[in-house]
């Protein structure tokens, strides 16, 4: 199955539209979302529940309804990429992964180099299904280490240690050809030299991608109650940003570049999956509470499924799909969102493609005096036909943004 | 017509939440001039605002019609007065169409300020007053003491004094017994040349200006031509009639008669307050002596949120002035602020309930800055100018002077907040001009400077007084002082919507506090922002704010994109709400804020 997975140039060549992994096209993916987790962490505001015991098999068909419900309105895509994501997907039974990835094949040629990711936690039950993931279709996982120090780990509330964090980094390795390790810093009390000794251990392992998230109060989480009653303090402002710079500087170390806000990787190892979304390309969503972002009759519409898994499943069962929510997106909606996606990366906006989204009134919506202002100080660059922000810009982004708009 | 014996003109006067709009209901109720479904709470406050803040503001009239205990049938005309001390002038001229007073006050709190205040001018209008004790239902009624005070402070018999609850219509009718039995009927002649006082004027959209007066002599008639004596101009009347409380049409008005007109007249400048109206084809010899047109005392900028609006505030301006003529305004230019208005008001609840209304029936948006006194600026050359705005504030060294209003307040204090009110407004740079007791409370009497009083010394005495002081004041001439501009400087640039006038032994603090307010409501910014208060050059006060290090979301994926563009699109309308200084974007809220510290 794997083998026929990996489709051949041929398959692709067969479609019309865009090339393979072409600049000028954002591509387009799927992202399954599996809510379920087996406890909740203090600081994650993502959609994702406790349970029980999950109807493996109403989930499992369900998923395949709604996935023939999107694809029945998007066909003649090549598929670039797959995401399962969550909750935990790594607790996801390995026959509801391959049964979600030859559907969608069936439905979209996948482009040459299709890249099917799955989040999974570290613990040594997760990790004994490596294989059977991997024999499923799987072919880069997504690692939850978020740290290598047991006294962090249990903070921030994870059911693993290092040393099995460490074990599933070694498994993962031989299962998989691309590995990500997910991190989580500016924790309480972090030194910027404990977090790059950490950090080196973290790389050290060999992995092409490493994406490393500050700390982030969300209200709604156990953090934030904490944060409230003065029992949880972040770092300073200043110490997040020698963090974040530490980062930058001990992953190009080792061969990692940051080209986004919170990720590095070895060149040619970005996350094909995450580039389409921060390039604004079009993507479908199913599962509980996943969103989408696709193209219909030459607007794009974005979509989103109902949160509660139980009430998903039922709208699934019920009408072949659980969107809630489908909003046309206005030219002005599509150029801010493409702004605020592409600014995250490296490589930045492309200025011709931003004035397209936005209906030909070309950045009309931008405050260009404040975009040369900030270039002069050093924040943003303007070269040719991209806008991008400087490390330093990067750093402030969101606070450019609101001041780059007209 | 209405025989004049049949009439009876009167006011209730009465400090803020003493029950007269409560009062006033229970009167027209009893008298039916609206039916229950119409009766909806304290049907004279007609607009919003009024309502909302249990005030008045422009004078109201309401014809009643009583069958009293003799028998006959009167008619009584209430006309309502603004309780509070900016509108004391509008409680003035209402008085000049009564006879006679109704001064209620509230048997549990007592003789207060604006008691004092109205009662006063009743008497010094000639009015046959009658105490009236309200909320004789309350536990804490204490009619006896009341009544000494009334007797105490302001001098009146209240030995037969009425004892009321206008909440559950006790007394009621004794009151209604007590207008007609007590109040004298107005004084006219029918057949002499028409005289009738203009009390308010106020623009309707359907059907131009409408003139509420009261008739001294002569009749007025439907058709009628009539001449304004003070503008000469003349207009024939199309409408005559009464409010009671809705409008309704009559033949005509006698002698005595309170009521109002419509004739065709375009602007309220026309119908002037205070003129006299006459017949044009048989004039009046004399016109009644008027009153004297009130001043606005506390100006202040109004400029458009969005500077897209400016028009659309002149509009509005000029429509509210249609209806209120005792608010003034000119066209300002701001650096920071864009192109508004200097406004002149009568005291700061008219100033705020203006930018109410512009607010809520304009749907404008507003900044508005420190409230400012008018100065007079004494030069080195001789001349005098008076200066309404800190902006125009003149080159030092040509200033020979600098004279600031001063007021003479009235405050009543129970004994316990003595020692804080003392302390406020010896720290207003008030001076002492009487303290004398009454029971336990103790009734101050002091000279302010009017600067000192227009910012917050009304909150700051609620507070210090846990709401137990009661507080009014009149205007007491011109006085100099040691005034200088204390101007704030935002990275090097002043702006002059910040710049104030101050006492220069209050400059320091006043500058100091003004940075630390800045420093806590300017948000960070991508650079180093330093905010400065200065006199002239020297600067007396300096507060830094740091800039951002890091603001950046981690995470953005496909599932967070949505909320991350709504969140974008709110904070860029919040911006909207900035105003450039620089390159330094400043919040509204920060210039109002910062002007409000003292």
């Amino acid at each position: 199955m794997a083998v026929m997975r990996i489709a051949s140039p041929a398959t692709a060549d067969r479609l019309p539209g865009t090339e393979p992994e072409s600049p000028g096209d954002p591509g387009f993916a799927l992202y399954v979302h599996w809510p379920f987790c087996l406890a909740k962490c203090p600081y994650c505001d993502f959609n994702s529940h406790v349970r029980q015991g999950v109807a493996q098999e109403r989930f499992r068909r369900a998923l395949l309804a709604e996935l023939d419900h999107f694809a029945a309105r998007t066909p003649g895509r090549r598929l670039r990429s797959i995401f399962f994501g969550g909750g935990t997907p790594s607790l996801m039974p390995p026959e509801t992964v391959a049964a979600v990835i030859e559907r969608a094949e069936m439905h979209w040629p996948f482009e040459g180099q299709i890249e099917i990711t799955l989040e999974a936690n570290p613990s040594s039950v997760e990790t004994a299904k490596f294989r059977a993931l991997a024999s499923a279709g799987v072919n880069r996982v997504s690692l939850g280490v978020q740290s290598l120090d047991d006294l962090a780990l249990r903070f921030l509330g994870r059911l693993h240690d290092a040393a099995e964090a460490r074990r599933a980094v070694e498994t993962a390795l031989s299962c998989f050809s691309r590995v990500n390790l997910d991190l989580i810093c500016g924790r309480p009390g972090q030194t910027v030299e404990a977090w790059r000794s950490e950090l080196r251990q973290a790389l050290a392992f060999g992995t092409g991608h490493l994406s490393c998230y500050q700390l982030t109060i969300e209200p709604g989480t156990r953090f934030f109650t904490l944060w409230r009653r003065g029992e949880l303090a972040l770092p300073c402002e200043e110490r997040q940003a020698e963090l974040w710079l530490a980062t930058e500087e001990e992953a190009a170390r080792a061969g990692l570049f940051r080209y986004e806000v919170s990720n590095h990787a070895r060149p040619g190892e970005e996350c094909r999956h995450n580039l389409v979304y921060w390039r604004y390309g079009e993507y479908v969503g199913i599962g509980p509470g996943a969103h989408g972002r696709l193209c219909w009759a030459g607007s794009r519409v974005a979509t989103r499924t109902e949160r509660l898994p139980e009430r998903w499943l039922s709208r699934v069962e019920r009408q072949g799909h659980g969107t809630v929510e489908e909003e046309q997106l206005s030219p002005r909606a599509q150029a801010l969102e493409y702004l605020l996606l592409a600014l995250r990366l490296a490589e930045g906006v492309d200025l011709h493609r931003l004035a397209a989204l936005a209906g030909g009134h070309a950045l009309s919506f931008l405050d260009v005096g404040a975009i040369e202002r900030y270039a002069a100080a050093g924040l943003l660059e303007l070269r040719g036909e991209k806008l991008r922000a400087s490390p330093r810009g990067m750093l402030m982004l969101d606070r450019l943004l609101v001041d780059i708009l007209a | 017509m209405v025989e004049l014996s049949r009439i009876r003109n009167f006011a209730i006067i009465a400090h803020i939440d003493h029950g007269k709009s409560t009062l006033a209901d229970r009167l027209i109720e009893r008298c039916g001039a609206l039916d229950a479904r119409e009766m909806t709470s304290q049907v004279l406050d007609s607009m919003d605002i009024e309502r909302e803040r249990g005030i008045t503001i422009k004078a109201q009239t309401v014809r009643l019609e009583y069958r009293a205990q003799d028998g006959r049938s009167y008619v009584l005309n209430l006309v309502d007065t603004p309780g509070h001390v900016d509108f004391s002038y509008e409680v003035s001229r209402s008085l000049r169409a009564c006879e006679g007073a109704l001064l209620l006050v509230d048997a549990t709190q007592g003789v207060e300020a604006q008691t004092l205040a109205n009662a006063y001018q009743a008497i010094d209008a000639d009015l046959e007053i009658v105490p009236v004790l309200n909320k004789i239902d309350l536990p804490a009624a204490d009619p006896e003491r009341v009544k000494a005070q009334i007797e105490d402070i302001v001098g009146l018999d209240a030995s037969e004094a009425l004892l009321i609850s206008a909440k559950t219509g006790e007394g009621v009718e004794a009151v209604l017994e007590a207008i007609v039995r007590r109040l004298p009927a107005p004084r006219g002649d029918a057949t002499a040349p028409l005289q009738a006082l203009v009390v308010d004027s106020w623009y309707d959209p359907y059907v131009g200006v409408v003139t509420l007066l009261r008739v001294r002599n002569g009749v007025l008639r439907r058709g009628q031509k009539i001449r304004f004596m003070g503008t000469g101009a003349v207009h024939q009347i199309d409408r005559v009639g009464v409010f009671t409380p809705k409008p309704r049409d009559v033949a005509e008005l006698g002698p005595g008669e309170i009521g109002f007109i419509t004739a065709g007249i375009k602007e309220i400048a026309d119908a002037r307050v205070g003129d006299t109206i006459t017949d044009e084809r048989r004039p009046a010899a004399v016109p009644l002596p008027g009153f004297r047109p009130s001043q606005p005392v506390v100006f202040c900028g109004i400029f458009p949120t969005d500077t897209n609006d400016y028009e659309h505030l002149r509009d509005s301006l000029a429509k509210l002035r249609l209806n209120d003529a005792s608010f003034v305004y000119e066209p300002e230019t701001s650096t920071a602020l864009g192109l508004g208005f200097r406004c002149g008001f009568l005291g700061l609840l008219h100033l705020e309930i203006v930018q109410e209304r512009l607010e809520r029936e304009f749907g404008l948006d507003l900044v508005v800055t420190a409230p400012s006194v008018v100065y007079r600026v004494h030069l080195t050359d001789g001349t005098m100018r008076e200066l309404h705005n800190p902006a125009d504030y003149p080159d030092p060294t040509r200033i020979a002077r600098i004279e600031e209003p001063w007021i003479r307040a009235t405050i009543l204090v129970p004994e316990d907040y003595l020692g804080a009110v003392l302390e406020l407004c010896e720290a207003r740079r008030g001076r002492q001009l009487d303290l004398t007791w009454v029971g336990s409370r103790a009734m101050l009497v002091y000279r302010l400077p009017l600067n000192e009083v227009v910012y917050d010394f009304y909150d700051k005495l609620k507070s210090v007084s846990r709401g137990y002081a009661s507080f009014d004041y009149q205007l007491d001439g011109y006085e100099a002082s040691d005034l200088v501009k204390l101007s704030i400087l935002i990275n090097g640039e002043p702006v002059e919507s910040l710049a104030t006038i101050v006492h220069r032994s209050a400059a320091e603090s006043r500058g100091r506090a003004m940075c630390e307010k800045l420093k806590e409501l300017i948000p960070r910014q991508l650079f180093q922002i330093a905010i400065q208060a200065a006199i002239g050059s020297r600067i007396i006060a300096r507060e830094t704010i740091r800039p951002f290090r890091k603001d950046v979301t981690a995470k953005c994926y496909g599932g967070d994109v949505t909320r991350k563009r709504k969140l974008l699109e709110k904070q860029k309308e919040g911006k909207k709400r900035m105003r450039q200084v620089g390159r330094v974007e400043i919040p509204q809220e920060a210039f109002l804020a910062a002007l409000k510290v003292g």
